[in-house]
């Protein structure tokens, strides 16, 4: 079909380890939207991505015609809106909308964010203490969330579980990092992660933990605290 | 009706503090649709269990919209919750076509994302600490960013107050304590935006009803200095 010759027209600017990146791959797998992927060398920016993102200067950055969406979790609900005959990521009472996306957020700000402190923070550091206690905290919360449910959705994979199941890859490292026992903090987030796992969008797009692992080492060296 | 749409949804409550910029957002987005409201205001040194069991995850903070009595946490949610869950009222507050809305929802998380973070460094820092230069330096790059997006247009949505500016605006009270701790003029920095802070007030009477005046902010934030012994 003409369409999906040509990719609908999107190209996503990403890069293989990214989360946010992820995210993207696994809502446009989820919907069945081809695509052109466009994996970017972060060390070396591109003009494409340069200009596509000149605020941020960051993947993911999602082009429609050319036209770029920046920030994965706006990209995730563009997608919804400019492909509502593709299955929703979204549900579509205003309720559980406003649900996944508190949840969508709350691991932008209290996982990423202190899985960075965790690793560039020098070990044993009192800020890395801190963010150790603060991935516990979050971890249990999330478990929490979940509770007896198949997914954090509810009974189907939805876009929470998009959201954050690029983080199960990083559930060991954050373990090794913070010291703790991923399996005793977050038994059911555990299950969960194994359970999305097994949907093709999911595995086709993240990279096993101990590859992550191999990453967090190349950070903490670069851009570590010494 | 407005009222009868709230009704069937629940009695809305807002649970706010004056001058939070994040609970001010959700002020001017329910008096824009039109849509009644209570207020309960708190008192962040001492919250409310109400408050505490609303928003669990993160201690409590405003703003929380309970509707009934189910509560909707963080600012840019609840805007988006009131958009959605009452479409038939007032006016939508994010534009109609997605990639429009795409641009609004990228903007207003760049204000979260950034602003709030540079300016708890200028207003919340022991006095003479570095971190107050630094905060008012990237203060500034981030409101100039902004004055660029906003370009010549009277409002970040185009010729009346959308998404981006309900988002933006609760800030415009606080610039007078920023300019005070950080040593700097909003006005002189980045006259766009000063001019457009000025312009939502004037123009849209629910923001001038929605907002604290500047010197409320400072002699607040000046008492909080106080309490943390920063000065």
């Amino acid at each position: 079909m003409a369409v999906e010759k040509n990719n609908n027209g999107l190209q996503l600017l990403g890069f293989w380890v990214s989360p946010f990146a992820q995210r993207c791959h696994i809502a446009l797998a989820e919907k069945g939207l081809s695509y052109e992927s466009l994996e970017q060398d972060l060390s070396n920016k591109s003009e494409l991505l340069l200009r596509a993102n000149p605020v941020h200067k960051k993947i993911p950055v999602l082009l429609h015609g050319g036209r770029p969406i920046c920030e994965s979790l706006v990209i995730l609900q563009y997608l919804d809106e400019a492909f509502p005959e593709a299955s929703a990521l979204l549900p579509s009472d205003p309720g559980a909308r406003a649900h996944a996306r508190f949840w969508a957020g709350f691991v932008d700000t209290k996982v990423f964010e202190c899985g960075v402190r965790l690793w560039k923070r020098k070990a044993g550091s009192e800020p890395q203490v801190q963010a150790r206690k603060e991935m516990v905290e979050a971890l249990r919360t999330l478990d929490a969330e979940l509770g007896d449910k198949p997914f954090l959705a509810g009974e189907a994979f939805g876009f929470v579980d998009v959201a954050v199941v690029p983080f199960a890859a990083w559930l060991v490292s954050y373990g090794r990092l913070g010291e703790f026992d991923v399996e005793e903090v977050c038994p059911r987030l555990v299950a969960w992660a194994e359970r999305c796992g097994e949907r093709e969008s999911v595995a086709k797009s993240i990279h096993p933990p101990e590859k992550v692992w191999e990453f967090v080492g190349f950070l903490k060296n670069k851009l570590g605290d010494k | 009706m407005a009222g009868d749409k709230a009704s069937s949804c629940g009695a809305l409550v807002l649970l706010n503090c004056f001058v939070s910029p994040f609970g001010n957002r959700v002020r001017i987005a329910l008096k824009r649709k039109g849509l009644p409201y209570e207020e309960k205001s708190e008192n962040l040194a001492a919250k409310s269990q109400l408050l505490l069991s609303s928003n669990p995850v993160h201690g409590g903070k405003v703003p929380v919209l309970l509707v009934g009595d189910k509560p909707v946490c963080e600012s840019l949610v609840i805007l988006e919750f009131i958009d959605e869950a009452f479409p038939g009222t007032g006016e939508q507050l994010l534009p109609a076509a997605p990639c429009a809305r795409a641009h609004a929802r990228f903007w207003a998380s760049y204000v979260d994302t950034k602003l709030p973070g540079c300016a708890v460094r200028v207003w919340r820092s022991p006095k003479g600490a570095s971190a107050v230069e630094e905060g008012k330096k990237d203060m500034v790059a981030v409101l100039k960013t902004l004055e660029a997006e906003l370009g010549g247009k009277p409002y970040f949505a185009g010729d009346a107050l959308g998404y981006v500016d309900v988002a933006l605006v609760p800030f415009a009270p606080w610039f007078l304590t920023y300019e005070r701790f950080g040593g700097f003029s909003v006005a002189a920095e980045c006259p766009a935006i000063a001019a457009w802070a000025e312009r939502c007030v004037k123009e849209n009477e629910l923001v001038a009803t929605s907002l604290p005046e500047p010197e409320q902010v400072f002699q607040f934030v000046c008492a909080m200095r106080k309490a943390f012994g920063l000065d």
